[in-house]
Formats: C-alpha cells, structure tokens, sequence
C-alpha cells in the first residue's frame, strides 16, 4: 500500500472507529448517547454561566437592600432578592461557582493523592501495599458527619477547612480503585514484556500503567463531582460548611427551614435547589455515559 | 551437543507456595517446574510440548527470571542468570525476550506501535535519538511484514496476526539472542500460523536466532523444533532430537501424547491403534508420588508408584525419565 | 463398533447417491428425498447492526444435514460457522442481531422463512420446546455452560423433567444412565457433584450428557474439544464417536481444527467470511480440496508427517467483516484472483452430487492446486 492510497483511504474513513486514536474512540462512542450529550452540554452552561455571570452583573453578592428584601422576582432582580435585599441571580451563579469549585477542587486533590497511592500500593505491593491499604480502610469507616462536627468545631468553618475535611475522607475511594486496577492491569502481558525488555519502574508506571488507569479515575472524578456537591450542601446547609456570607447553593437553601420561606418565598429556595439536582444529575449522566464509552464491555 | 550450548538449564526448580488461612501461612506448595535440566544450542530451536497445567510456560518465564525460581542453575552464555544482580540483569535482559500467547492483551493499548517496539531501544541507548529510534522501527517492523505507514497506528487498529507481528518485532528491537515464544501461535487461525512460524524461521536464518518454542500443538512443535522437551507435571519426561522424539519415542506419555493429536487423514479414521489414555492430568499441587505419570501409564508397575525415576540417557543426547525406558 | 457405524453409513450413501441434489440458493430442493434431510438450511442470512457498520456474519449460507450423518463446519474465526448453528435454535442476540434472510426446515417444520414477501419466524414457544429437546447444543467453554451453583444430578435432570415429562426419581436414575454413557467412573458419586469440582474433560463429558438427556435428533457441537488438552481432546473424541452409533442423532461439529474434522465427520462445509465457499464429503474434500481457501487451509497446517523446510502460507489477514471486499470476499488473498472475482461473486459449482464450490476458476475438470494465473 502506497502513501497516497493510505492517505485516500483515511478520507474516506473518517468516521470509522477503529481508524481513531484511543480518545478519539471514546469520544466517538460517548457522542452516540444523546442523553449524555445533553447534560454534558446543559453542564457546561451551568458552568459558563457560574464564571461569566458573576463578573458581568451590575449587582454584588454583598450589597444588601432593606428596602428590597423579600422581592419576587422582577426585571432588576431576575431571581428576586432574599432576606437582607441581596440579588439572588447573582447569588445563585456565584453559589454555584463556589460549590462547583469546591468539588473540582475536592476532586482534584484527592485524585492526585489517591493515584499517587494507589500506584505505588498496587505496583510494589507487599507490605506498602498493606500499610496504604489498612489507612484507607480506617478513613474509610469514619463517621463522616461526626468527624465534621469535630473538625469544624475546632478550627472553625472556612472553605480551606471544608476542602480539607472532604479531601481527607475521600482520596481512600480512589487510591482503592487505582489499586485494583494497577493489580490486575500488572500481570497483563505487556508488563510483563517491560519486565524482560528491562524498562525502569518509573516509565513502566508512568507509561504504561497511568494512561490505562487514567480512564476509570476520569470516571471517578466526575461521579465524585456530584457526590462532592452533595456533601458540601448538606454540610452547609447544616452550618457545618461554608459560613454566609459567602454563598453556596448549601447554605442559600438554609432559609427554607424557615416555614415562612418555604411556604411564600419559592425563589429563595427553588434555584439553588435546581441548580443542585442538574449539576449532580449532569456529572452523575455524564459520567455513566464516559464509563460505558471507556469501556462498552462494562455495560453489561 | 553441550559443548556449544548458549543456554544451560540445570534442576530447575519453581514452587508457587499455597497460602491459607488470615495469616496468609504458606500450607503447601504448586510444584509446577520441579528439577528439569536442558540445554539449548546457539541458533537452534528447542521445542517445549506438553499438556495445560505441566509447567512448560513457567519453565520460559523462570529462565528470563520473570519469575523467581526456587533452586536450579540457568547458565546464559557463561553467566549465571538466576544469581545476577538487578541492575545487570536489567542491561543482560536485552539478549533474551519472550513472545506472549495472547497478541490482545500482550501490547499496551495506548501506545503507538512506533513507541511499543521501540521504547526498549531508548531505555538501552540502542538508538541516540527519537529520529534514528524511528527510523529503526520501521525497519525491524518491515523485516516483521508491516508497512511504515502502520509505525503511527494503535494496536486496536491491528488483526491478531499483526499484532503477533508487532510483538515479534518488540522482541527483536533489542538485538535479543535468544528468544522465548510462549504459544505464540497458539492463539491464531490456521491460515495466520503458518505466516507466523514462517517468520520466526526467516528471522533464525537471518540473525541466528536461538528459540525455545512452547507449544502444546504438536505438529507446530514438530515443524519448527531441532530438539524437543516433554513436559509432564513438572517433570521433563523425555528430551531429545526431534528426530528421535517423533519417530522413536520412549515414554509412554510422549507416545499417547503424539498419538492423541488428531491426524490429517479421514481414512485413518478408525484404523490407527490410539492410545487413549484415562483420566486427567494430575494437579502440580498434589502430585503422584513416584513417577508422576503412573497413574495413567498402562504399563504402570509397583516401582512406579514409590521411586521417582532418573532421568537417564539411552542414547548420546536422548533422556527419558522412565524406570522401564529399556524394556519399551 | 466403528464397523457397525461405518456399514450403516455407507448403507445410507447407497439410498442417497443420485437421490440427492445440491439445494442452490432461492430453489426449493425438488429431488430431494426428504424424509432423509433432518435440517436444511437456505439462503440463510443473519446480520449484525453496530455503530461500526452491519457485520455480514452470515450471508446467504445453504447447507443441510442428513439423518444420523455427522456434518462438519469449518473455517477460521469471524467466518460465520457460530452464527450460522446459533441462527438455526435462533439463540443468536437480537438485537444487535437480525435475521435477515434465507429458510431453515428441521425435521418437517419450517423453523424460519424470510423473503421480500414474507417474514415468518416460528414462535418462541415452539422454539423452545425444540431447543433442548430436539436440538441440543454442546458449547467450547465447560466453565461457563454449566450453572455453578446447582449439582450436576440437577442440571442433568431439569431439562428432562421439562421436556420429557420425568418424575424427579426417574431423571435422577437417567443422569446416573447417562454419565454412565459418557463413561464418567463412578456416576452415582459424581452425580452429586458441583461442577467446580470436575476437570474440564469431565465437564465437557457432563455437557454431552446434558445434551443427550432429551435424545436429541440434532447436536451442535460448537468447538467442544479446543479449550481441553490433546489427550483428552483425544478421549472426548473417541467418546463422541462412540456415542455416534449408540445415539441415533445428527451433528453438527464446528471447529476451526481441520483434524479433528477428518476424526470426526462424514461432511465438510467450509466457510469463509460469511458464505460457504466448498462443501464436501470428507475424503473428497481431503483428497482433492477445490477452492483456494480450502487448499490453503490444508496445506497450511503443518501436518505430523511433513518434512518441508516452509510452511504453505495464505497471505493477507482474515478480512474485516463490516469492509468485506466486493466480488468474492478471498480474492484478496487468493493466488488464483482474476478480475472478475474482484466483480462479482462466483456461482456455486458442482462437481458430484455432494462436493460443490464458489469459484469462478472451477471449469468442470477442477482447480489445480499448484501455481496461480496472472489476471
């Protein structure tokens, strides 16, 4: 086969999946689910719209109006305003770019810390194996709200405090996931082939074992995402996390234990509550769908 | 035959220890590779036959020290493998390879061909660069029958006979002497086998390849082998020419083996005289005492069941592993 | 025993010869003594729809099965031979499955028929009361056929307490008969037995008996023998042989080994790519292979007797079934190719009453083996 005909074959192809590189198959597949096509596209509004509409709106989170509390929803006030006269549009974006930064920070760390372990637990094996593994079983049976209660009782509610409550609890999951994954993908024979070819243990983990576990940690990290969400607005809608005024859809939904809020004022409480469900519903939909994309055996 | 031999196997020796309990303490032991000693001569090709379970893959993957052996000598060129340190080891490993039954899971799927095959050669200063690096794929990989153009692509975009050819050619970018091909062809269709044993004989002839080939399909061991070994539960029962093992085997499970595999010829059908052996292979775990294979030999007699026979060479270079060798 | 089996089929072959005829795509088998046919299948076509394309897995497939004959299908992987035997119990998954042509007959019943004008598949219900009781599969994997958790006496028995209507005690007392049969030592021990703790010859054994409890009149045989060793491939074989004239059932052996074919079978259909490209009684197709593939498949495999320094080779790689090549899907890999086997696909040729062949190069006096032609 000549150059030019290869090269004529490939245009002809284009949308062959097993023409694609490895990403470019997933991407092939994930786009075949409509449904999770579309919370990913309703994700990234709701994420566009948490870092743009904040610098954009004439209002601030912090400028309180006695003389506009308790407003419906209007032209001025989108959303209309709560208890103090603070614009809940803008509250609700910058709610949400707090909460979603929370939890992409959250995930982060606590992906790069369980890889980090993971890796090392399932590659050497033996007794680091055992040391990594006993630790993350302990995190593991913590009593997550007593836990919180304690540490935010002592140092205090902040984010910083927050981020690293969640980070604590929850590398263990991941490092757990990595771990098996490195185990079973260590005794394929392509690692074996490293071994006899002699390619040193960083490349070996590095470059061939990472890439192939990098996939299920995507995975992870955006069901985690929701989960993180979750947590934090149950945190501070308990008081346990992010302190007012700073907002988060947590706390801004704090006013509905009021009965009067709940009855008579739906705009103080339904957006934040909305804005939690479609995110939580996108990462959860995007996620599934990234799984089966990855791996269309795991399905069933 | 030994005084040319590149590869010297001496009573080696791997047990795989039986865990149990929560203490993880060691009750017994697998012996799938118990004492077996060969040698393989330079730019020949020795052929390992025997049954799942026999210990004919461990044997291949003990002797590059993929795994740990328990006891025995591998004496590669002069150099003791097993006692080697690791960081030796690790330059040494470049003269021998091994080539995997399974072309799927044998080839990391992130990777391009172009970096699987020659990522060794960085990794051993082989190549100065990744211009020459490339350069050097593509060469090995057209003596391996691909194009160029398929350096850039991912293994899933590959058949499994070209992917075979893709681990051929990871084998041969370190300039190995001595190859391990475990089953390598097992795994693909009649029409892709011969392409591939084809290839692997091409490629002997042209850089004086030394091969231990393990196979369980007999015909395939027949074709390409110079000397054959038998393995039977750990034991190598029978070692030899090819010549003698096929038209003059001794033992009796070398015969049933070879009379077992099933022939060409539909009007043999019926009328060759098989040895059907009963029952099954025995576990490695819980082996017969004795000789292992008394328990399915049909000429089975008390000695068989107490002593283990010695492996005794009838003629110069013919072993068998049987108390009654003579009288068979 | 071989004797008496090898004399009632050659007793068979006498009535036959002249009688029978090759059923050609799309033409009713007029001729053909039909009480000796037990499964004819024509035209048959199973597709499957994917993201990546529809996969022609069986295209336009015609064989048949005699009674008591035991019919061998051969070909390498993707080829079809799975699909073709899962499309006849109609086990094959739908979707991404779907039938999409061809008629089968089995034993008088029309099991399906699908044309322009009609799209008739027998109902579930019927099908499953021939599933298993008139048809019976015995699969590659012992592993994973049989249910771990139920004893073997209850696997055995289930079906014929189903289908032949047995009192719990009396398909007891059958599966002991029955591993007898397939020379299981010790059955009423064994009958007791959870699967995981028999070998994988003694599972494959439990399977045949399995598929023997309802005497069956068909048994596909779907690569029974490739995941055992040699010896007791060796011992599985020689059983089935035996069982062949204890039991009076047609198979259908599918393998990709051509050695066990010639063990095992009185007729060979050799697939490629989803078509039949020759079929044959066994010797024939041994002693004078006519299509290219079949003479490279044969000459391919190094056989115990050879003492060539190369091994005959058939370049190229199995062919991608969603791409298929257009014309005859081996042309390219044949050393025969013209330019009309790149256009078109061969006619179907028949050279006896029973060996036929797909090639354009058959010319009535057959394809020689040796050298190629240049188009």
């Amino acid at each position: 086969m000549s150059n030019a005909e290869n090269a004529v074959v490939k245009v002809k192809k284009v949308k062959k999946e097993s023409e694609l590189s490895y990403w470019g198959s997933v991407f092939f597949r994930f786009r075949k689910k409509k449904m999770s096509m579309f919370c990913l596209i309703l994700m990234t509004l709701i994420v566009l719209g948490c870092i743009f509409v904040p610098i954009i709106s004439p209002h601030t989170i912090t400028s309180t109006n006695v003389a506009n509390m308790n407003q419906p929803p209007s032209m001025t006030h989108i959303l209309g305003t709560d208890e103090l006269g603070r614009d809940l549009f803008i509250r609700f974006f910058h709610g949400g770019r707090i909460s979603l930064g929370i939890a992409l920070v959250v995930v982060v760390i606590e992906c790069v810390i369980g890889v980090i372990l993971g890796c090392i637990a399932g590659f050497y094996g033996k007794l680091i194996d055992t040391i990594i593994m006993r630790i993350c079983e302990i995190l593991m049976s913590f009593p997550f709200i007593m836990f919180c209660i304690t540490v935010v009782g002592i140092f205090g509610n902040s984010i910083p405090i927050l981020i690293f409550v969640l980070v604590f609890l929850g590398w263990a999951g991941i490092a757990r996931i990595v771990r098996g994954q490195i185990l079973s993908l260590r005794e394929l024979e392509y690692m074996e082939a490293c071994e006899a070819l002699g390619i040193s243990d960083i490349k070996r983990i590095f470059k061939h074992l990472l890439p192939n576990v990098l996939a299920y940690v995507i995975v992870f990290a955006t069901l985690g995402m929701a989960s993180v969400i979750l947590v934090e607005t149950a945190l501070s809608f308990l008081g346990l996390g992010v302190a007012p005024p700073t907002p988060t859809w947590g706390n801004m939904i704090q006013p509905a234990n009021q009965f009067i809020v709940l009855s008579t004022r739906w705009w103080i409480w339904v957006p934040p509550g909305v804005g939690i469900f479609l995110s939580v519903m996108c990462f959860n939909i995007v996620g599934d769908g990234l799984r089966d994309a990855i791996d269309p055996k795991m399905k069933r | 035959m030994s005084d040319t031999a590149l590869i010297r196997v001496k009573e080696l020796k791997k047990y795989f220890p039986i865990q149990a309990g929560v203490v993880r303490k060691t009750v017994g032991h697998v012996k799938a590779v118990d004492g077996i000693t060969f040698n393989i001569e330079r730019g020949k090709t020795m052929g390992l036959v025997g049954e799942s379970g026999c210990g004919k893959s461990t044997t291949g993957r003990t002797m590059l020290r993929l795994l740990k052996a328990t006891d025995g000598e591998v004496i590669f060129d002069g150099n003791d493998m097993l006692k080697m340190e690791k960081s030796k080891l690790r330059e040494f490993r470049t003269r021998m390879q091994i080539i995997f039954q399974d072309p799927y899971s044998s080839l990391n799927p992130r990777l391009p061909v172009k970096d699987i095959v020659g990522e060794a050669m960085l990794q051993h200063k082989i190549v100065p660069n990744k211009k020459e690096m490339k350069e050097r794929v593509i060469e090995i990989i057209g003596k391996c029958g691909l194009f160029p153009e398929q350096a850039l692509r991912y293994p899933h975009q590959f058949s499994g006979g070209q992917r075979q050819r893709i681990c051929i050619a990871r084998a041969l970018a370190v300039n190995p002497e001595f190859i391990v091909c475990d089953e390598a062809v097992s795994a693909l269709d009649v029409s892709i086998q011969s392409q591939i044993i084809n290839l692997l004989k091409d490629l002997q002839d042209e850089m004086g390849l030394t091969y231990l080939f393990i196979s369980h399909d007999l015909s395939v061991v027949k074709f390409i082998s110079d000397d054959v070994g038998v393995m039977y539960v750990g034991h190598l029962v029978e070692y030899g020419s090819r010549d003698k093992i096929f038209a003059n085997p001794i033992h009796p499970y070398t015969k049933a083996l070879l009379s077992a595999a099933p022939s060409f010829d539909p009007k043999a059908k019926g009328k060759s005289k098989r040895i059907v052996m009963e029952g099954d292979v025995p576990s490695p775990a819980n082996p017969p005492s004795g000789c292992r294979f008394h328990t399915r030999c049909p000429h089975v007699e008390p000695i068989c069941k107490e002593t283990v026979p010695e492996n005794r060479e009838l003629e110069p270079g013919h072993f068998v592993m049987c108390h009654k060798a003579e009288s068979l | 025993m071989n004797e008496n089996l090898n004399n009632d089929l050659n007793n068979v072959d006498d009535v036959d010869i002249g009688a029978m005829m090759v059923p050609e795509s799309g033409m009713p088998a007029v001729g053909q003594k039909k009480e000796d046919i037990l499964l004819d299948v024509k035209g048959l076509k199973t597709f499957f729809h994917t993201d990546n394309g529809t996969v022609r897995a069986v295209n336009d497939v015609d064989f048949y099965v005699r009674k008591g004959e035991t019919l061998g299908l051969v070909g390498e992987s993707g080829c079809g031979k799975s699909i073709s035997s899962m499309s006849i119990t109609r086990i094959v998954e739908t979707p991404p499955g779907k039938y999409e042509g061809g008629e089968i007959t089995f034993d008088g019943k029309t099991l399906l028929r699908i044309n322009e004008n009609e799209r008739y598949l027998l109902p579930e219900k019927d099908m499953r009361s021939i599933r298993g009781n008139d048809i019976s599969f015995i699969f590659q994997e012992p592993m994973t056929s049989l249910n771990p958790v139920f004893k073997i006496s209850k696997q055995i028995s289930e079906p014929m307490m189903l289908h032949r209507g047995m009192t719990k005690k009396e398909a007891h007392e059958e599966s002991i008969r029955l591993l007898d049969l397939v020379r299981i030592p010790n059955p009423e021990r064994i009958v007791d037995e959870y699967p995981f703790s028999l070998s994988g010859g003694m599972r494959q054994r439990v399977m045949i008996a399995m598929a023997l409890a309802c005497e069956p009149k068909l048994l596909i045989a779907d690569e029974p023998t490739t995941a055992l060793d040699v010896t007791v491939q060796a011992q599985v074989l020689e059983l089935m042989n035996d069982l062949k004239s204890r039991i009076n059932a047609s198979i259908i052996f599918i393998t990709h080994d051509l050695g066990v074919i010639a063990e095992m079978c009185d007729r060979v259909v050799v697939m490629y790519a989803g078509k039949v490209v020759e079929s044959s009684p066994i010797e024939e197709l041994f002693e004078s292979p006519q299509h290219p593939y079949t003479q490279g498949l044969i000459a391919s495999k190094p056989d115990m007797a050879t003492t060539e320094k190369r091994l005959h080779v058939i370049p190229g790689n199995v062919p991608d079934l969603t791409e298929l090549p257009g014309g005859c899907p081996f042309h390219p890999r044949c050393y025969k190719v013209t330019e009309r086997c790149k256009q078109e696909y061969p006619p179907t040729h028949k050279i006896t009453d029973e060996h036929i062949v797909s090639c354009w190069e058959y010319n009535g006096s057959g394809i020689s083996s040796e050298g190629g032609e240049e188009a």
